[in-house]
């Protein structure tokens, strides 16, 4: 690996590969490791990464945290390239490529400020439905406003 | 007296948008709505309760709601206006909702957000019919739309009809579109001034249920109409009232134009109130099918509180 020159190789945790160039801190705050805690998990990141497949990438390595499927989901959202690597021992014990959840709770905040789920004093929590991967696009339960692509980092809650 | 079942597959269901019902549900309703008033004389909702929960101003919905559940022998309970209850002292809609749903059997629900009836749905346990929700459904408005067509040509299938009007903004005129989707118009135009041309996401879903239509001017178009739905302008929904000021009045119906283009058969619609999109002289001619579609909603709801609320007498 490229950035082993920079980075050591973790022996346990997660290695989050192929992030599209410039999401790499969108990433860690899906995961809620975002801002680091002082004491939190050892984190590297690299930006702009070469990559064969995609030109330039960004890379996050998180040392004793295992990303598990649904945060995987989540990292779909704002990295929808992205592999993730989880590692015990010093070997990459499963490897799989992130997809974007069918359904979001919580997760995107409705861009449409009369959507009910934006209402203030309300107990509710935003749900987006999935309506398409390629190009991403996903749409309010409440009130079928769209977030598309790009946009979905926008509306990110965490 | 001989017990009577009506609308099995709308026993307790929730009324959030025109697309929740198949076609053939539709067309039950509508055979019931036919036999409304027959139907209404065993007064078969004595005992139930109807709250109806208008956090946005109605007249026309409001009563032939609350009509429509007195001929058929029940009660109504009003909460109208954000002002006349806890609301206006902090209290949020999910609290105002179970208490609704602790005093009634089903829940009329009227409120200037988007998905609010969607989530009066989720915390009630009564049946929640939607009677608008911002710019986004008036699902019992579609039905009667629908119902009043079935009356006048004998079904759907087959006709064309414009669409004109606020198109971004009315729910009335989504939920009408989406309602035509269910069916098979022959053409469908949709004729709205630039600035009020449907939302991307409507077109997608028009589009993608297979609806046939086109965006056209009105003096194009109107001569191969059927039906001519038009709709007031939106100004309540307007987020910059200096856009408003830009449509208004940039669309009227006069009866010297249906009279020189129109086919003599075509009927005009309008969910009403209307402002000054009609030309008044229309409601004397051959043309006028509005007050004939206000009248219809009656029945038409009737129907549907029948199969919501399971009546039997």
């Amino acid at each position: 690996m490229e950035e082993g020159l920079l980075v050591r190789r973790i022996r346990e945790g997660t290695v989050v590969d192929h992030i599209p160039p410039g999401r790499a801190i969108a990433v860690l705050k899906v995961l809620g490791l975002w801002p680091p805690r002082p004491n939190g998990h050892r984190i590297a990141v690299v930006f702009n990464a070469e990559s064969r497949k995609m030109g330039r990438k960004d890379i996050v390595k998180v040392e004793g945290y295992h990303v598990g499927e649904a945060e995987s989901r989540a990292i779909a959202l704002v990295a929808p390239t992205a592999t993730i690597n989880v590692i015990r021992n010093g070997v990459v014990e499963r490897k799989w490529k992130a997809e974007p959840p069918e359904e979001v709770e919580g997760l995107l905040s409705c861009p449409n400020p009369t959507c009910i789920s934006r209402k203030p004093g309300e107990p509710i929590k935003p749900r987006m439905r999935l309506r398409s991967r390629e190009p991403l696009e996903y749409r309010c339960v409440y009130c079928g406003t769209p977030v598309r692509g790009g946009d979905v980092e926008r509306y990110l809650t965490v | 007296m001989g017990g009577f079942r009506v609308l099995e597959s709308f026993r307790g269901r929730d009324v959030i948008s025109i697309l929740d019902f198949t076609r053939r549900e539709l067309e039950e309703l509508f055979e019931v709505a036919d036999e409304a008033w027959k139907l209404a004389r065993a007064r078969p909702l004595r005992g139930r309760i109807l709250a109806l929960a208008f956090f946005e101003p109605s007249t026309r919905t409001r009563m032939s709601f609350e009509s429509a559940m007195k001929r058929l022998g029940g009660e109504t309970l009003l909460v109208a206006g954000e002002e006349a209850i806890s609301v206006a002292k902090g209290e949020n809609l999910a609290d105002t909702v179970r208490m609704l749903d602790a005093y009634s059997d089903a829940i009329v629900i009227r409120h200037r957000f988007e998905g609010a009836a969607l989530y009066a749905a989720e915390i009630a346990e009564s049946p929640v019919i939607n009677a608008g929700d911002g710019r986004q459904h008036h699902p019992t408005q579609a039905m009667l739309d629908l119902y009043t067509i079935t009356k006048l040509f004998g079904g759907v299938d087959g006709l064309t009809i414009g669409v004109l009007g606020d198109l971004r903004y009315g729910r009335a005129a989504a939920s009408f579109l989406l309602g035509l989707t269910l069916f098979k118009p022959r053409m469908v135009y949709l004729i709205s001034p630039p600035q009020l041309r449907p939302r991307r996401e409507l077109l997608d879903e028009l589009k993608s249920r297979g609806l046939r239509f086109q965006e056209a001017e009105l003096a194009d178009v109107l001569e191969e109409l059927d039906i001519l739905y038009v709709t007031r302008i939106q100004r309540e929904r307007f987020p910059d009232p200096s856009e408003y000021e830009k449509v208004r009045g940039s669309y009227r119906v006069t009866l010297d134009m249906l009279e020189r283009q129109a086919k003599r058969e075509l009927k005009v619609l309008h969910p009403l109130p209307r402002v000054d999109e009609i030309d008044y002289r229309v409601d004397g001619s051959r043309f006028q099918a509005y007050f004939t579609q206000a009248r219809l909603g009656v029945p038409l709801r009737m129907a549907l509180l029948m199969g919501v609320l399971g009546g039997e007498a």
